[in-house]
């Protein structure tokens, strides 16, 4: 099997897809020539050229509303969003038509599309490059919301969303872009929606996490496994729906969880996570849910280490969280 | 395009030399062509101007402006290698359109004011921003106007009526017409200024934005920097239309064009919509035909879509030497004296840069401030808990 980052499985992923389905389209900015501002489509337009992989005006809610009527047509686009922090001048067009064309006609009009968008911090970009808006999405009825954590899933996963019926964001890490290396399945690989998966074994504490600090959290799973506490690390990949019965399963045995993101605490995922635990396995739990998340502010440039929630604040709470 | 017949300036090899490989139609809309009839240009290429647009500019005052124009040229090159060095995280600059920027924020009043895009530093330095803060911001420091919470080249002014920099694009062009609105209803006399590229002209914000100052007459600049390209996207893929100016016809606003790399004919259509603005009229689009010498920002390369042989003609139209012609011939300036300002322009800038690179970074508790008005009891919560540590290894808290 051939090593890839991840930018690379995408590209793959996309490439395969497009290949086997000429009703595939990908459409953004700077996605043509350039190949995209993080290369991610590099290649496609000299392959597939200008009708398949499409150079947009700058203009986001243009973007999906054509890519919405293209998937009411018969197409199958993938747009790309340039960075998850500019979705929001398409979010009317995700919101109000995008998730809800199915329901609002009664069937007659699935529309499906896949919008790829980078996302997340730790790259310098200050608050208007390193977004984690995935709850605000997770929070609109009709929407699938994907988030990878490795090549391998990053190709599998992408190409499950865009076989997909339904409409699919697809974040993208951009942190670990190219520093998430590993083996990538040739050909047709594809890893299911809605499943997670069991990164890291263990009997202790659950720590539920997804995108790029599923590597802070085992790397603070192998610290506190130093202090005798064995976590075991569930990376999401489908962000919603939810595989809820790998968290629970886990919990149950466990007793104790720490749920990891970088998006801001309140509100967030993290808190629907621990809601539907409390729901679910109450009198499983030995210690009160913990939350290491980003701080309800925006996104900081110089003090961005601090901000996000890394190693050495997840290990004090599983620490405490194992004690209690 | 435009079927002027072809000038006989050096300028026309260009507008014909430059056309870009790939493109379908040379269409007028491209800021090769800057010789169309509607095109204002004051600045001819023997260094004298044209009586009739003449903004009659003192000789002080253009002398000042060429040293702002040398300033933002020597400071881009200057952030373009600290980046390089990985001592500053990003920048994005304006080489190639100095005339654009530093022409259209001269023409303003002082009472007026500036919604900048990205690329405008030496409007807000112009505007009074210390060289030295606006250098903050590059290091993100504790003494960044924006207290090291944005991205460099995402500074703030106020004092200096000169707005906030967001990185969304269009966002700021409906603020700046409800700002002019404003200044309006209150019966103040202070129009706005508000700078975007090409790019941001596809944005929902361009659109609305017309719309409503046209409605509302509000005392609005809207100043676009057709700089040929919105990252790797030319011209040709944000409008169909010939030219971006005309798009103020579908809002009632009036439109008009000027060669954006002629400082003299910037100030020229700028003062004119200032002062129309001014009259109670109304707004006006300027699509200043100017052209990005170099890549998108820092992080781009423009290798990857953009010919290089496009660019012999831009950089024979640079801003600057167009205008170092002209005080040539009218004050006798001479090479020695640029040598000499570059050096002291040098040292200015080397020692704010020395200056903000020992400037600390801002303070952990900093990070909670400015979110609200007061800080709320989950913000405490959260202020607390990373004050307690742990901090994060290798970065300096
Ligand atoms: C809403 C939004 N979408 C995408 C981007 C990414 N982006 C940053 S600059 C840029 C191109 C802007 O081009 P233009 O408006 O012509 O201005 P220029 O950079 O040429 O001065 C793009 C696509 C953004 N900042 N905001």
């Amino acid at each position: 099997m051939p090593q890839m980052n991840m930018v690379q499985a995408i590209n793959d992923a996309l490439r395969h897809e497009m290949r086997r389905d000429n009703r595939v389209v990908v459409l953004g900015e700077d996605v043509g020539k350039v190949g995209g501002v993080f290369r991610v489509t590099q290649g496609l337009f000299d392959e597939f050229g200008d009708e398949r992989v499409i150079d947009t005006p700058l203009s986001e809610g243009g973007i999906i509303g054509t890519a919405i009527g293209m998937a009411l047509y018969g197409l199958v686009p993938v747009p790309e969003i340039q960075f998850s922090d500019f979705i929001f001048p398409a979010y009317d067009q995700i919101v109000s038509e995008l998730a809800k064309y199915r329901y609002r006609s009664g069937g007659e009009y699935p529309a499906k599309l896949v919008i790829r968008t980078p996302t997340g911090g730790g790259i310098r970009g200050g608050h208007y490059h390193s977004q984690s808006p995935e709850a605000q999405f997770i929070h609109v009825a009709g929407l699938k919301v994907v988030c990878p954590s490795n090549p391998a899933d990053a190709k599998g996963l992408l190409l499950a969303s865009i076989r997909d019926p339904d409409p699919v964001l697809f974040f993208e890490p951009k942190r670990i872009y190219r520093a998430a290396k590993g083996e990538v399945p040739e050909g047709d690989h594809t890893v299911p929606l809605g499943k997670a998966s069991v990164v890291r074994k263990g009997q202790h504490v659950t720590i539920v996490v997804w995108g790029a600090m599923l590597y802070e959290a085992l790397d603070a799973a192998n610290q506190a496994a130093a202090q005798g506490i064995d976590c075991e690390v569930i990376d999401l990949r489908t962000l919603w729906p939810l595989d809820i019965e790998t968290i629970i399963t886990s919990v149950k045995k466990t007793g104790r969880v720490v749920v990891v993101h970088e998006a801001p605490k309140s509100c967030g995922l993290g808190g629907e996570i621990v809601a539907l635990i409390n729901e679910k396995a109450f009198l499983h739990l030995e210690a009160p849910p913990k939350r290491v998340t980003g701080f309800d502010t925006p996104f900081p440039y110089t003090l961005e280490m601090e901000y996000l929630p890394l190693s050495h604040r997840i290990l004090p709470a599983i620490i405490e969280t194992a004690r209690y | 395009m435009s079927t002027a017949t072809q000038p006989a300036s050096s300028l026309a090899s260009s507008a014909s030399g430059g056309s870009m490989e790939g493109s379908a139609h040379p269409v007028a809309r491209h800021p090769l062509d800057a010789h169309a009839p509607d095109v204002v240009r004051v600045l001819r290429d023997d260094g004298t101007l044209d009586p009739a647009n003449d903004p009659g500019l003192r000789s002080d005052e253009v002398l000042t402006l060429y040293r702002a124009m040398v300033r933002a040229r020597l400071l881009d090159e200057r952030l373009v290698l600290l980046q390089r060095q990985g001592r500053i995280g990003f920048h994005i600059g304006c080489k190639g359109e100095e005339a654009s920027i530093l022409g259209s924020a001269f023409a303003m009043r002082q009472n007026d004011w500036i919604f900048p895009c990205y690329r405008e530093f030496a409007a807000a330095l112009w505007r009074g921003m210390p060289l030295q803060r606006y250098v903050d911001n590059m290091f993100g420091n504790t003494n960044d106007p924006v207290k090291g919470r944005q991205m460099p080249d995402h500074y703030t002014w106020k004092s200096g009526k000169f707005g906030s920099v967001s990185s969304p694009i269009g966002t700021q062009i409906t603020q700046a017409v409800g700002f002019a609105w404003a200044a309006k209803i209150r019966k103040e006399d202070a129009a706005v200024l508000v700078y975007f590229g090409d790019g941001a002209t596809s944005s929902n914000e361009f659109h609305n934005g017309m719309n409503f100052a046209g409605v509302f007459k509000a005392p609005t600049v809207f100043f676009c920097r057709n700089n040929g390209w919105a990252i790797s996207v030319p011209t040709e893929r944000q409008t169909a239309s010939e030219t971006f100016a005309q798009k103020g016809i579908a809002y009632g606003v009036p439109g008009v064009r000027c060669d954006g790399n002629d400082l003299f004919a910037v100030v020229k259509v700028t003062r004119d919509a200032v002062a129309r603005a001014a009259r109670g009229e109304g707004p006006t689009i300027i699509e200043a035909l100017t052209y990005r010498l170099e890549g998108h920002s820092t992080s781009d390369d423009p290798k990857a879509y953009r010919p290089e042989a496009g660019l012999d003609s831009w950089r024979r139209l640079d801003p600057i030497p167009r205008l170092r012609r002209y005080i040539e011939r009218t004050t006798g300036w001479t090479d020695a004296q640029d040598k000499e300002l570059e050096a002291e322009l040098d040292a200015e800038l080397k020692a704010a840069i020395a200056v903000s690179e020992k400037t600390a970074a801002p303070a952990l508790e900093s990070m909670f401030e400015d979110v609200f008005g007061e800080l709320p009891w989950h913000l405490q919560e959260q202020r607390d808990e990373l004050l307690r540590g742990p901090r994060a290894k290798g970065h300096g808290h």
